[in-house]
């Protein structure tokens, strides 16, 4: 019986407790209605203050003038450079981990733990996040490889390399989540087959289970881009910088690459500075609105992609049991 | 691919898989997801195989066990960063109590300018006389984070009756997602919002003192853990058994009596759980505060008052101290006892949720 | 296939390990510190690359704490502070093996904002004193309109912070209401939309604002009130002169002795064309330099 047929005039029930129910019922979907319109709400304010500014000057130039004018192209750089270093740090250390919770663990106590721990990891404060990036990677990490390696203060100062590796372990559980999910959708049967073909352990792993639950690990690996480029606090002491007069490219042998050890700009902190300590705040105002739609649009592009991805892969694979 | 030697087969008395096979294996015949209907019936067809020799005799192999603790490791990960995270700051943290008295941490006593000593409750450390209360923050971080609670957990349990009982599936599908990309928008554009335009509005609107205030802090904060809780809150009450509802429906309830008086009563362990977890992340939430709530330190019941919290003070001055100094450790230990809270915070809705797991199996 | 795109990535992270270590190709020069110097050392930067090329500045904010904690840490070149710097910084360079020095490069009139609204136009030090320090709280015991004052200040790591509180509260504390903004512009912003708020910070923020009003500041009560500006800019003689009372140096500290291309950087600062910049961006050059001949040397 469904709960629509059921919310239909039922036997003897008074006109009351029908007003009643009616009245909570609207109220419910009134503040649903409500929450998705202060979403729309946030966007149409970003999208409308910010539009004006957006130009191929703005996306490409780099900021001139004590920041005052120009464009965000470092910071926008910054961003995809330090999601891609993250995203090379969290989504094999995810995915291994994912698959040894689903295909090698048992029901003992480690999975327990280790499920415990994601989750716990998932609710850390993101400044907490900030400070153990200063106080591992940088100060123990970096300090001690300098050490080792004799190189001077190379390694133990604020860098991409430490910034990305804090988001990453800030992203971590998103990956493992997801990637849990995408292979527990695999099903019991196709793993069956290959055992019953002689596979190990590994190889049903790696030519069976992974390659059908690549779409759901796409989904992870996106929100969690989607997630760390959105991330200020974590990157404030670890790497980030107000102002940077060039890019955090080196050459090598000729060949321009990314740095991994130099600073960076990155668009949410770019917002935060120039909302809170740029030179005249009622000036930059147009600048703020509109890296904070180059931020939105690239995060919202982001999450749509992935629930796209998900739905897409979520049909596909009920469609194969 | 080359197919391994082949192996024996042991054949297992019994149906069932044997207690330690991987997860995959546990899972229902294909296609079914949620508990089991009965525990007689065994989770796999053909349990017999005798999985676990084949898996042994497969582990001898060297790349396998290699590979197997490899991954095993990096299992492991997500416990040893929890750990990691623990250690490191606690080493630093706790180097603050060498440095500052233990009762510094609540007040100071200062000789006011008649000559008489005075408590003060006060969070300034820079200076000739550094303050190192805490108070004035654990005051700031809770009147902003329990009034956004509140307000998210009203619209988000409301939006997670909506998602799970009231919307048409269609329906479901287009406002499941919206309500997901609230929790995709940075917390400092919203922090930035607050700060532009809604804290001017509410002070016109409501004429308070103070244009950047907790309350401020409170709704963009609010805004964005009512994902959290409308997800949690539309998982907890999918979990519920239909045979409840149905129960419910054959003995004369309308739509909303059922819900209120069986659904949400069933589901409330997951409810509860949820508003848990929407506190810690709105007790964590850094960005918002920093820029929305006017960072005076001061002990104060009022919701529309200027507050500094726990994460916005380490945020704000985590990067002028020199390292090894009294304030730079007093700062990590703030922030080891902020992951103290929302680490106990998350155990104890964890507690809660395997609480509901184990009552709603039928 | 699989193992092309393992080997590709394991190329792809060696290269990327392989160049941090490369050599850097253009002398770095990496300026950190106060935010009320972040203007200023941002368009020093600009137009010093702009004649020298080979040279790359990199400006950071932050605070003056943060930077002479950069020092200190030797993450830095140069230190910007907007306040001496104190024994203990000096005391844990020197153990962290460093020789700092100290470098005027400017002066800075602390400027004190109310709105343009608020009929108070000057105030002596002791009524800052009280107003800071939180025993006046009404706008009316200084002769405004009747209403609380809304303090708003600076965070702990600013140089400017400090420097209040050892010159104008003389070393006391804050009152606990007193609003921290992370940057002086934050404040600005703040006091222009609050009618009844009153803020501090570096001169050049408040100038070109209509909506503020800065205050002249009396040394005593009977004395006249000196205000930092003449004609909508700075007053620079009367920073020179010690007429207003609150003004103060600023300063670039260096870890060691500078040499090489932080030599030349630091001497075209204190030099004409640097002052030039001191100038444009309303800050208060030093005394006597701007009337030498531009040298050719520099």
């Amino acid at each position: 019986m469904s709960a629509r047929a059921a919310g239909r005039r039922s036997v003897a029930t008074s006109r009351r407790t029908r007003i009643v129910g009616a009245f909570f019922e609207q109220l419910c979907r009134l503040l649903t209605v409500l929450t998705c319109t202060a979403l729309i709400a946030v966007l149409a304010v970003i999208i409308v203050k910010g539009i004006g500014v957006i130009d191929l000057e703005f996306l490409t130039g780099a900021p001139t003038e004590g920041m005052t004018a120009g464009g965000i192209f470092p910071a926008i750089f910054g961003t995809i450079c330090i999601t891609l270093l993250m995203i090379l740090m969290a989504l094999p250390l995810g995915v291994a981990a994912a698959i040894y919770l689903v295909e090698y663990a048992g029901k003992g106590l480690a999975p327990r733990i280790i499920r415990a721990a994601v989750n716990n990891l998932a609710g850390v404060p993101s400044i907490v996040f900030g400070l153990f990036g200063v106080g591992f990677f940088i100060l123990f990490v970096g300090r001690n490889l300098d050490r080792v390696l004799q190189t001077g203060l190379l390694f133990g100062q604020p860098a991409m390399l430490w910034a990305a590796a804090t988001l990453a372990i800030l992203v971590l559980p998103v990956v493992i989540v997801s990637t849990e999910e995408a292979l527990r959708a695999v099903p019991a049967s196709h793993r069956e087959a290959a055992f019953a073909l002689g596979a190990t352990p590994w190889q049903v792993v790696q030519q069976t289970v992974l390659p059908q639950a690549y779409p759901g690990i796409l989904t992870g690996a996106i929100l969690s881009v989607s997630r760390g480029a959105g991330e200020t606090a974590p990157i404030l002491f670890t790497g980030c910088a107000y102002f940077l007069p060039r890019l955090p490219v080196s050459e090598f042998f000729g060949i321009p690459m990314i740095n991994p050890l130099d600073q960076f700009m990155e668009l949410s902190y770019h917002i935060f500075i120039m909302v809170t300590q740029s030179t005249d705040a009622a000036a930059t105002r147009p600048i703020q609105y509109g890296t904070t739609l180059v931020l939105v649009a690239l995060t919202f592009l982001l999450n749509m992609a992935a629930i796209l991805t998900r739905n897409r892969f979520r049909r596909r694979a009920e469609a194969l049991l | 691919m080359t197919l391994a030697t082949p192996f024996k087969v042991h054949r297992q008395a019994g149906g069932g898989a044997p207690p330690d096979a991987p997860e995959w294996q546990r899972v229902e015949p294909s296609g079914q997801r949620g508990p089991r209907r009965s525990a007689a019936e065994p989770p796999l067809a053909h349990g017999r195989a005798g999985f676990r020799g084949a898996r042994r005799a497969y582990r001898r192999s060297r790349g396998e066990a290699v590979i197997e603790t490899a991954l095993r490791l990096n299992g492991y990960a997500a416990v040893i960063l929890i750990a990691l995270i623990f250690l490191f700051l606690f080493k630093e943290g706790l180097q603050a109590l060498f440095k500052i008295p233990l009762g510094e941490f609540i007040g100071t006593t200062v000789t006011d300018y008649r000559g008489y000593p005075k408590t003060v409750r006060l969070w300034q450390p820079v200076g000739g006389d550094p303050k190192y209360s805490l108070l004035p923050l654990f005051c700031g971080s809770f009147l902003v984070a329990l009034p956004a609670t509140l307000i998210a957990g009203v619209l988000g349990v409301a939006c997670g009756i909506y998602l799970a009982e009231l919307a048409a599936a269609r329906t479901r599908e287009v406002v499941k997602p919206f309500i997901e990309l609230l929790a995709g928008i940075p917390t400092v554009v919203i922090g930035f919002l607050c700060l532009a335009t809604l804290g001017t509005a509410m002070q016109n609107l409501l004429g308070t003192t103070f244009r950047l205030n907790a309350f401020l802090g409170a709704i963009g904060v609010a805004l964005v853990i009512v994902p959290v809780i409308a997800s949690l809150t539309e998982d907890a009450l999918r979990a519920v058994p239909n045979e409840l509802r149905v129960a419910s429906y054959g003995l004369g309830s309308t739509r909303w009596q059922t819900i209120a008086r069986v659904t949400v009563p069933a589901a409330v362990s997951g409810i509860s759980a949820a508003l848990i977890l929407g506190m810690g992340r709105a007790l964590g939430e850094t960005m918002i505060v920093l820029m929305a709530t006017g960072n005076a330190a001061l002990i104060t019941l009022d919701v529309f008052s200027s507050v500094r919290t726990m994460t916005a003070t380490i945020a704000a001055e985590l990067g002028a101290v020199a390292q090894g100094g009294a304030q730079y450790q007093a700062l990590f230990l703030v922030g080891a006892i902020l992951f103290t809270i929302t680490f106990a915070l998350n155990v104890v809705a964890e507690l809660v949720i395997a609480r509901m797991r184990r009552r709603l199996v039928l | 296939m699989r193992h092309m795109t393992v080997i590709g990535t394991a190329v792809a992270a060696g290269c990327l390990t392989l160049a941090s270590v490369a050599p850097a190709q253009a002398t770095n020069i990496t300026v950190k510190g106060s935010d009320t110097m972040v203007i200023l050392a941002q368009r020093l930067a600009e137009t010093y690359m702009k004649k020298h090329p080979e040279v790359t500045i990199q400006v950071t904010g932050g605070g003056s704490g943060t930077g002479i904690a950069a020092l200190i840490n030797k993450t830095t070149s140069f230190a910007n502070a907007s306040r001496p710097i104190k024994d203990e910084e000096i005391t844990k360079a020197k153990a962290a093996g460093n020789d700092p020095q100290e470098y005027k490069i400017a002066l800075d009139a602390l400027a004190v904002v109310v709105h343009a609204s608020n009929p108070v136009k000057e105030l002596s030090l002791q009524q800052l004193n009280g107003i800071f320090r939180g025993d006046i709280s009404d706008w009316s015991e200084v002769g405004g309109e009747a209403g609380r004052i809304m303090r708003y200040c600076r965070e702990s790591n600013s140089g400017t912070y400090v420097f209040f509180k050892e010159h104008v509260l003389l070393d006391g504390d804050y009152a606990a209401d007193c609003q921290t903004m992370p940057g002086t512009s934050a404040v600005a912003e703040a006091v222009t939309r609050d009618k009844k708020g009153i803020g501090y910070g570096g001169v050049a923020y408040f100038a070109k604002n209509p909506a503020l009003h800065i205050l002249a500041v009396k040394k005593t009560d009977s004395a006249p009130g000196i205000s930092p500006m003449k004609d909508g800019k700075p007053d620079h003689e009367v920073v020179w002169s010690g007429d207003y009372p609150i003004a103060r140096w600023l300063y670039v500290y260096t870890a060691h002795v500078p040499e090489g291309d932080e030599k030349a950087y630091i001497n075209w600062m204190m030099g004409p064309e640097g002052q030039k910049v001191v100038v444009e961006i309303e800050y208060i050059p030093l005394k006597g330099v701007l009337d030498r001949k531009a040298s050719a040397a520099n």
